[in-house]
């Protein structure tokens, strides 16, 4: 089994161990083995085609959980230029878990932040999984008004199982830490774009997520709740995760219905992880036409609009 | 039962005939009810004069949301804001049940249309907007209601000028409305932005239990944090923080003398005291007289 495919991806890692091989026995010898292989690659491409034109939105998690998915850092690798993290809360300590700094995005100055993931064992943990504490929450809250300070555009990017449910988290208010980022980014009088790039759980997205205009990947998740902790307290089972998947919609499709986001940028046949350049320019072409509209806008104006879309979201009759 | 006052029963009755916990029904209900905390039988009209305060041990019991109102609020003048607003069932969401059916329990067994009621009125005669939350429907849940009408009630204080009070009672944001309950975590939180660079003061009291999503928005983000005694409040449940950290939770984690021990909250408010100190609060905030001692003997 290939750890580099999902379950349900095996057909397709067959299929490319099969033309692997022919490649293998293709250099040493006389035979012309391209036209089988050829046939084969195509073959593969449709299968590709077939099985992720109907994923199921828990195969859609998997994908947006998956270990070779581009994290923020590659992004910021692969999106700005001068990229310079800054550091630290000021009050208690730095969170691996949420990186920031100045960048530059074609030549214009932006305030990049996002979760940020490990890779290996060792930055896995470094990272905390993804999942930050209330230090991270305010580091986040002071890079933003700073970029306020200097009318600098913020775009962030969303990428965590949730917020860190531990004994100093809550010791130091994680509620707080959230419920304020979501205060003060209701009246920032700087754009703010946000991409959901992999796993948008919960209150520990939103607190970096409200924005003039909110994107997702098209194979990213966003949810209230996790799947699996959907599950155990509905269902009282954990391996019910894929029917809370899908009874929450937590795909960019189904959420994107609802009207709670602005687009669906596209990833390449397969996911993020199969061409992560490509998908690197999809989202900058994207943060470009959107930031190239948003800096006409005044402050005054934009915390107004901000304001009512925040208004408009929700479904109720009276 | 390990009270003084009973022990003299169980030395006197044969062990067979004491009835041990609270499963035999032989109290009418209504008439009488029985601590939760102490055990104590406690006649309810008497504990209903105690704003549901156990008058032995002072364990805070459960309001709903009209009860709370009724504690808090002068009885004149009282407006509801927001009556009429309803859910739907936008995600057709299924579990073990419908959620249209859960909804259409909890709206009978309530008698509400959601978790959260909104009433303008008066507190020692200034103006007002009171939001409680009721925790009897659906864990006090928020999805598209509570957050409507919780910023119809911030959108009331802004045109009157009005300071607002909510008394959150919630297990976090509504799991069968998907995004759009966390989207009133945002939602909620952009209107008291707005309130407070309009200079109104807003008041967040956080009673048993205010966890999720509301305790990660509206509950603290209040100018000032009360907390109601012994209430459970927090981000992430404890089993669920348990399981992360594979360890043992300290003694009294996530309790509202935790919270203000580690400075979340400001102050813990008995509930019988509630009335007069945040008037108080208010009256200082706004810049108006104290309460003569006269208005408040009537609290």
């Amino acid at each position: 089994m290939n750890l580099d495919y999902l379950d349900f991806e095996q057909p397709i890692a067959e299929l490319q161990q099969k033309i692997e091989e022919l490649r293998h026995v293709a250099t040493g010898s006389e035979v012309n083995l391209s036209e089988e292989i050829g046939r084969l690659e195509s073959k593969s491409r449709s299968l590709t085609e077939d099985i992720f034109g109907k994923l199921t939105s828990w195969q859609v998690a998997q994908v947006a959980r998956h270990p070779r998915r581009p994290y923020t850092l590659d992004y910021i690798e692969a999106i700005f230029t001068d990229f310079t993290e800054l550091h630290g809360d000021r009050a208690f300590r730095d969170d691996p878990a949420i990186v920031g700094g100045l960048a530059r995005l074609d030549g214009r100055a932006v305030m990049v932040i996002g979760q940020q993931k490990g890779r290996d064992t060792k930055d896995k943990l470094h990272r905390n999984f993804g999942m930050p504490k209330p230090e991270g929450y305010r580091k986040a809250l002071r890079l933003m008004k700073l970029a306020e300070r200097f009318r600098v555009p913020i775009i962030t990017f969303i990428d965590t199982p949730g917020a860190y449910p531990g004994i100093g988290a809550e010791e130091r208010n994680q509620s707080e830490a959230i419920a304020r980022n979501l205060f003060e980014l209701a009246r920032l009088r700087t754009p703010v774009i946000s991409v959901v790039i992999g796993e948008g759980g919960s209150g520990g997205a939103l607190a970096i997520g409200v924005a003039d205009h909110l994107a997702m990947l098209q194979y990213s998740i966003y949810s209230v709740i996790s799947p699996e902790g959907c599950a155990s307290i509905l269902y009282r089972s954990a391996e019910k995760a894929a029917e809370a998947a899908d009874a929450m919609g937590v795909t960019s499709s189904r959420i994107y219905e609802l009207g709670l986001i602005d687009e669906i940028i596209p990833e390449p046949l397969g996911g993020a992880h199969r061409d992560p350049q490509a998908t690197a320019n999809n989202i900058r072409s994207r943060l470009l036409s959107n930031l190239e509209r948003l800096s006409q806008v005044s402050g005054n104006k934009l915390v107004e609009a901000r304001y009512d879309r925040l208004m408009r979201h929700g479904r109720f009759k009276e | 039962m390990g009270t003084d006052k009973m022990s003299w029963i169980s030395q006197i009755m044969p062990s067979k005939i004491r009835t041990e916990g609270g499963n035999r029904r032989s109290v009418p209900e209504g008439v009488w009810s029985k601590c939760t905390n102490c055990n104590a039988v406690l006649y309810s009209a008497e504990l209903e004069r105690n704003q549901h305060v156990c008058p032995k041990c002072g364990e805070h019991r459960r309001l709903d949301a009209r009860q709370r109102i009724d504690c808090f609020l002068d009885e004149q003048q009282r407006v509801e804001i927001g009556a009429d607003v309803a859910p739907l069932d936008p995600l057709k969401f299924k579990d073990s049940k419908r959620y249209k059916d859960r909804l259409a329990q909890a709206q009978k067994d309530s008698g509400e249309n959601d978790a959260l009621v909104v009433m303008q009125g008066r507190l020692f005669d200034m103006p007002v907007v009171v939001c409680a939350f009721n925790f009897n429907f659906m864990g006090g849940s928020m999805g598209s209601v509570v957050g409507e009408k919780f910023v119809r009630g911030v959108n009331a204080a802004l045109s009157n000028g009005a300071p607002v009070i909510c008394f959150a009672a919630s297990g976090g944001a509504r799991m069968q409305e998907g995004l759009l309950s966390l989207m009133q975590m945002s939602k909620t939180s952009a209107a008291l932005a707005r309130l407070a660079e309009r200079g109104i003061p807003y008041i967040s009291v956080l009673t048993n239990p205010t966890m999720g999503g509301v305790a990660a928005s509206l509950a603290m983000l209040g100018d000032v944090n009360i907390a109601e005694p012994k209430a459970l409040i927090g981000f992430a449940g404890p089993r669920v923080i348990e399981q992360t950290v594979r360890q043992k939770l300290p003694e009294g984690f996530q309790t509202s003398e935790f919270l203000l021990h580690h400075g979340a909250v400001d102050m813990i408010v008995d509930r019988r005291d509630l009335r007069e100190q945040v008037h108080r609060i208010l009256s200082i905030l706004t810049q108006q007289p104290a309460l003569s001692t006269s208005q408040a003997a009537h609290s």
